[in-house]
């Protein structure tokens, strides 16, 4: 089977590949590009490990198929910070300690962000709703939800 | 996933015609179903042909109380459609409660009626909205389309394009979702049009969506949440499984009904 040249744009390059057609999105970031921060939890969309951007949408990297990024812009969580300057969602998921074992991290920064660029001020419930594809099995949400909103502060400058 | 061949429709008609060429090909639409199923090997289709680009098959217009809304609309864009909103935010409401943002970013309208999954939210406001399904051959009726559980009247390569419906003067949906998977296991949208209300049920019936007449008939002579008290629903038509039995749902059935009936706007 011949291979399928894709151009696309990811995290602000232009980047070039090769993928067959039964390949996804996550496939070919993590092992055809090296962008290993997207994980596969579940890969059948429930868990939000692979969780990307493309066109400014958050999408599940493993239910999109490497073809389909033809001409599209992808932002993973490699592009979250600015060389060694965390992004704001990141320093405060250190601070509060958001994590455990680190698997669900990089998707729940990539749709944290989607929310804060969307809803700079969100409530607890939006928080809780718009980051209900990301699955977390040890930290219970109460940190995530906490750093979401430190971060929502300060991002706002307030 | 088994190997594959990948294509990429620009309209319908590009579309119809590489499936037709293709020996066993399938779709792709926003691939929340599709793809999954096919890393389960439950799907191998020889070639898929990717409809995303497929210009003809967008857009909603309000017309207005027409509405047509095109197939490859994800759910967010239905969800955030103004137009829509305005003349029947029951349907707006529906589309922003399914799945997750993810799934919303990629699935669409007319994946969801063609897989016709028996826990899916927009099966039952097609139905109870008297929806038209548009295909490329052909307009369906609503009521002749979903015929069970995965199962639509839609014909080998046929291709749904679209759905029109006139906006009723008010409609509901309250669902009750699965705690862990948010799937529906029982959904029940209601609408009251000039023909009287119309009740749809997701989720809960052992054929999928159905339409449940006994409270319609009950709602038309009271439009209120206990009009439906002394009706019964046979347990036995509803889904049984692990998540809730027959009797369960067909109790939920009701209790949805009435807390649709209550939000009514």
């Amino acid at each position: 089977m011949s291979a399928i040249a894709v151009s696309t744009t990811i995290n602000g390059d232009e980047v070039e590949f090769l993928c067959q057609a039964e390949e996804t999105l996550l496939d070919v970031l993590r092992e055809r590009l090296g962008l290993t921060g997207a994980k596969e939890g579940c890969g059948t969309g429930d868990c939000g490990a692979c969780s990307v951007m493309v066109d400014g949408r958050l999408v599940c990297a493993c239910l999109v198929l490497g073809a389909e990024a033809e001409g599209r812009s992808i932002e993973t969580i490699e592009g979250m910070a600015n060389g060694d300057e965390l992004h704001p969602l990141q320093t405060k998921f250190l601070e509060h300690a958001a994590l455990q074992c680190g698997v669900c991290t990089p998707g729940f920064l990539v749709a944290a962000k989607a929310l804060l660029d969307a809803n700079p001020d969100p409530t607890e419930e939006e928080i809780r709703f718009w980051l209900a594809g990301n699955l977390c099995r040890c930290t219970g949400y109460d940190k995530i939800v906490r750093a979401v909103q430190d971060a929502a502060q300060e991002l706002r400058g307030s | 996933m088994y190997e594959t061949t990948y294509h990429k429709a620009g309209n319908v008609a590009e579309a119809a015609s590489l499936l037709a060429a293709a020996e066993d090909g399938q779709l792709l639409a926003g691939g929340q179903t599709l793809i999954p199923t096919m890393k389960a090997r439950l799907a191998a289709p020889s070639d898929l042909v990717d409809i995303s680009g497929a210009s003809d098959m967008r857009g909603i217009t309000v017309n207005v109380s027409a509405v047509t809304i095109g197939a490859m609309m994800t759910h967010a864009e239905v969800a955030a459609n103004a137009d829509l909103f305005a003349i029947c935010p029951a349907l707006s409401n529906l589309a922003a409660r399914i799945g997750d943002p993810a799934v919303r970013n990629r699935g669409t309208l007319g994946g969801s009626l063609a897989n016709n999954d028996p826990a899916a939210d927009y099966p039952a406001a097609m139905l109870s909205l008297d929806a038209t399904v548009v295909t490329n051959t052909r307009e369906i009726a609503a009521d002749a389309f979903f015929t069970g559980l995965f199962e639509t009247a839609l014909a080998e390569g046929e291709i749904i394009t679209g759905v029109s419906f006139t906006a009723p003067g008010k409609a509901a949906y309250q669902k009750f979702p699965n705690p862990a998977s948010r799937y529906a296991m029982c959904g029940v949208f209601v609408s009251v049009g000039p023909s009287g209300p119309r009740v749809a049920v997701t989720g809960a019936g052992a054929d999928g969506v159905f339409r449940a007449t006994e409270i319609e008939t009950a709602l038309q002579a009271k439009l209120d949440p206990h009009a439906i008290d002394k009706v019964s629903l046979d347990a036995k038509a509803m889904l049984s499984d692990l998540h809730g039995d027959g009797a369960y749902r067909a109790n939920l059935v009701k209790v949805m009904t009435k807390r649709a009936v209550a939000a009514l706007d």
